[in-house]
C-alpha cells in the first residue's frame, strides 16, 4: 500500500522533472536542429544538412559580436566596481537610508527592460539638452545603462556570499593589526570570491543578451549582437540566426562549466 | 615579553536605552588571568569587545599600563583574540593564519617563519602547517587560533568563550593547555565564559557580572566561600536562594508563612535572602532536634559520586541537597514523600538584606567544627 504510494509519488516527481526538462530542452534542441538545415529558408523537411552556417556567423555577425563582448566586459567591470563595495557596505555597515539604498540597488531588476531603455534615453536627452553634451547614442550611455541592469545581480550575489561568512574573522584580522582596507582585501574579498565570480558571470550574460537598452541607446554605427540578430531577422529567415543562438548558448555553457570547476556555483546561486 | 596591566575605569556602554555595560571598573594585574563570568546578556562579551576596540564606550576609560587606549582602533591595540567560532581565515593555511599578524606588522620573512615554527611547536601541530582550517578538528582549529593570537606577542590575550564549541572531553584538556600557555608566557589575559566550572578551573580571579554590573571580584575560592550577593551565591556555588523577611532575630519568615530557623542571630529587620549551598545541607528525619526547616522529599537522584535530594519546603519552594553517594561518607537516601529536616552550619549560612548586601550574624551557639567543602 505505502509501497504503491511511494512508487506513485516517485512517478509523479519524475514526470514533473521530465516536463520541466522538456520545456527547457525542446526549444534548444529544435534550434540546434534548425541550425544545420541546408536551406535558404526554414523549410520542413529540409533538403539536407550542413554545418556551413557556423563559419558564416563570423562573416555576418563578427562586428556586432565584438561590440557586444566589449560592452559586456565594460558592464561587468562597472557593475563589479559598484556592486561589490555596495554589497560589503550593505552587509557590514549600519547607516541611515540603508534600506532605501538596498531597494534602489535591486530595483532595476523589477522594471521591464523596454521601459528602462526608454527612461535612460529620455534622461540622456535631457542631460544633453542642458549641458550640450552628446551622451545620447554614445557608447558611454550604453555602458552606463548596462551597468545599471547588471549591478543588482552583483550586489545580490555579493550579499549572499557574505551571509555565511563569519564576521569574527574580520575582527580577528583587525586585532592582528590589519588596517580596515587590509581587512577587506585580505579577508573579506577572498571570502566573497565565489560570489564575485558568479556575479561577474551573471552580469556578463545579462548584458550580452540585452536588446532593449541597445534599441534606445546604441549609436548608429555600433550594433550589438542582439540588435544585429533582430535587424537580420527583418530581411532573412534562414538557419544562420539559429546557428548564432546555438553558438551563444554554447559559449555561456562552456563558461559555466569552466567556472564551476573553480567555484561551486550551486553553493552561491540558490 | 613584559606583561601589561589593564585598567577599566567606570566603563559604560549603552545599546539604545539598555545599559549593556553599566559603570564597570576593574584592575587586571600583569600576568593575571581574569575571567568575566555571568549568564548570557550580563555584559561580559560587551566588556571584552570594548577592550578589543570593536565597540567604543559611551563613558569611562580603558588603560593599558596607565596609557589610555580608548581612542585607538582595534588594529593598533596589540591584542590577541581567540573567538568562540575560532574565526580562522578559511582561505589561508594553518601557517599563513599564524603568520597573518606578523605580515601585518611587516616583520621580515625569516623572522616570521621562525615565529610560525615556534608557535606550531607550541601547539604541537607542526605536521599540519600546510592544511586549511576546514581540514582540522575543532580542537586543532582552536589551538591554531590561540597560536595566531600569541604569535604577535600581544600585550593582552582576550578569550571569548574559547571552549564552548568543543565537546566535553576536549574542553578540560584545552582549558589546561590554555592555562599552561598563559602561565608560561606570563601574558595578561581576560577570558569570558558563562560556564562556572570552566571559570573556576582557569581563573586567577573571577569577575561575576549581572545586568551589566560587577557583582563581585575575587579568587574562585573566596567567591565560593564568601559570596557578596545572592546572585553570586547561586551562580558560583549553585546555592539555594530563599527569600523572606527577618525581624531582628534568628527566624526567616517566608512568604507562605513558614519559617526557617537560622543558625545565626541577626540585628537587621525587613526583607532578607538566605543562600545555602546544596552540599552544605545535612538531611535528617523530621523531628530531629536541630531542624532549620522541614519538608518532604520530592525526588532522590543517585549520580554515583553524589546523591541529590529535591526537598519541597513550600508550595513554590524547593531546596536542592547534595551529599556524597559512595564510600564511608555516603549519606542516607530518602524515598520520595519522606518528611525530612534540613540543617546546616553557621559558616555555610549566608544572609543578605533587602539590597542584597551581606548581613553579619552574632552566633547564638559556637560554630560547629565541620569540614569546609571545597568544590
Amino acid at each position: 500500500m505505502t509501497d504503491a504510494l511511494a512508487r506513485l509519488e516517485h512517478a509523479a516527481v519524475s514526470l514533473l522533472v521530465a516536463v520541466g526538462v522538456a520545456l527547457i530542452g525542446v526549444p534548444l534542441l529544435l534550434t540546434v536542429y534548425l541550425s544545420v538545415f541546408d536551406e535558404k529558408l526554414i523549410l520542413f523537411p529540409p533538403r539536407g544538412y550542413t554545418l556551413a552556417w557556423y563559419p558564416a556567423i563570423a562573416a555576418n555577425f563578427g562586428g556586432p559580436i565584438w561590440n557586444s563582448l566589449q560592452l559586456s566586459a565594460a558592464a561587468v567591470a562597472g557593475s563589479l566596481l559598484v556592486g561589490v563595495p555596495a554589497g560589503i557596505g550593505l552587509s557590514r555597515l549600519q547607516f541611515r537610508g540603508k534600506g532605501m539604498i538596498s531597494t534602489l540597488l535591486l530595483a532595476p531588476i523589477t522594471v521591464p527592460g523596454i521601459a528602462l531603455g526608454l527612461a535612460v534615453f529620455i534622461l540622456l536627452v535631457a542631460i544633453d539638452e542642458r549641458l550640450g553634451s552628446s551622451l545620447t547614442g554614445a557608447m558611454l550611455g550604453l555602458v552606463l545603462g548596462h551597468v545599471m541592469i547588471t549591478t543588482p545581480w552583483v550586489v545580490r550575489l555579493a550579499l549572499a556570499s557574505l551571509v555565511t561568512h563569519d564576521r569574527a574573522a574580520e575582527e580577528a584580522a583587525a586585532s592582528l593589526g590589519a588596517h580596515p582596507l587590509a581587512v577587506i582585501w585580505r579577508v573579506t574579498l577572498p571570502a566573497m570570491r565565489p560570489g564575485i565570480i558568479a556575479g561577474a558571470l551573471f552580469a556578463f550574460v545579462i548584458s550580452f543578451e540585452n536588446l532593449e537598452l541597445a534599441l534606445f541607446l546604441s549609436s548608429p554605427g555600433v550594433t550589438t549582437l542582439p540588435m544585429a540578430v533582430l535587424q537580420y531577422l527583418e530581411y532573412h529567415v534562414d538557419p544562420l540566426v539559429a546557428a548564432v543562438a546555438v553558438a551563444q548558448v554554447a559559449g555561456v555553457g562552456v563558461l559555466l562549466v569552466v567556472l564551476d570547476r573553480f567555484v561551486r556555483l550551486g553553493q552561491v546561486v540558490r | 615579553m613584559s606583561a601589561a596591566a589593564l585598567t577599566l575605569d567606570r566603563l559604560v556602554r549603552r545599546f539604545g536605552s539598555h545599559n549593556a555595560v553599566d559603570t564597570i571598573s576593574l584592575e587586571v594585574a600583569p600576568g593575571e588571568l581574569m575571567v568575566l563570568l555571568g549568564p548570557s546578556g550580563c555584559g561580559k562579551t560587551t566588556t571584552l569587545r570594548l577592550v578589543a576596540g570593536f565597540i567604543t564606550p559611551d563613558d569611562g576609560d580603558i588603560r593599558l599600563d596607565g596609557q589610555s587606549i580608548v581612542t585607538l582602533p582595534p588594529h593598533k591595540r596589540d591584542m590577541g583574540i581567540v573567538f568562540q567560532s575560532y574565526a580562522l581565515f578559511p582561505h589561508l593555511s594553518v601557517a599563513r593564519n599564524i603568520a597573518f599578524g606578523l605580515e601585518m606588522r611587516r616583520i621580515n620573512a625569516a623572522a616570521t617563519a621562525a615565529r610560525v615554527e615556534e608557535m606550531l611547536r607550541l601547539i604541537r601541530l607542526e605536521a599540519l602547517a600546510a592544511r586549511l582550517p576546514r581540514q582540522l578538528s575543532g580542537g586543532q582549529q582552536q589551538r591554531v587560533a590561540l597560536a595566531r593570537a600569541l604569535a604577535i606577542h600581544p600585550k593582552l590575550l582576550l578569550l571569548d568563550e574559547p571552549l564552548s564549541n568543543l565537546d566535553a572531553a576536549l574542553r578540560a584538556d584545552m582549558a589546561r593547555e590554555i592555562r599552561l600557555l598563559q602561565q608560561v608566557r606570563g601574558i595578561t589575559t581576560i577570558m569570558v565564559t558563562h560556564d562556572q566550572a570552566e571559570a573556576m578551573a582557569m581563573a586567577d580571579r573571577l569577575v561575576v557580572m549581572h545586568d551589566g554590573r560587577v557583582e563581585q571580584i575575587g579568587a574562585p575560592e573566596a567567591l565560593h566561600l564568601h559570596p557578596a550577593t545572592p546572585f553570586v551565591a547561586r551562580f558560583i556555588g549553585g546555592s539555594n536562594v530563599i527569600r523572606g523577611r527577618i525581624d531582628a532575630g534568628s527566624h526567616l519568615v517566608l512568604e507562605n508563612g513558614a519559617s526557617v530557623a537560622l543558625v545565626g542571630r541577626y540585628h537587621a529587620a525587613g526583607s532578607a535572602t538566605l543562600a545555602v549551598r546544596p552540599d552544605s545541607i545535612r538531611l535528617g528525619l523530621a523531628g530531629a532536634p536541630r531542624a532549620r526547616v522541614e519538608g518532604a522529599v520530592e525526588l532522590c537522584t543517585w549520580l554515583g559520586a553524589t546523591v541529590e535530594h529535591v526537598v519541597r519546603i513550600g508550595p513554590e519552594l524547593t531546596v536542592l541537597v547534595r551529599g556524597p553517594g559512595l564510600g564511608p561518607d555516603a549519606i542516607q537516601r530518602h524515598a520520595a514523600g519522606t518528611r525530612v529536616a534540613l540543617d546546616w552550619a553557621a559558616e555555610d549560612e549566608f544572609l543578605f538584606d533587602g539590597d542584597d548586601r551581606p548581613l553579619a550574624a552574632t552566633p547564638t551557639e559556637p560554630a560547629a567544627t565541620k569540614e569546609i567543602h571545597h568544590a
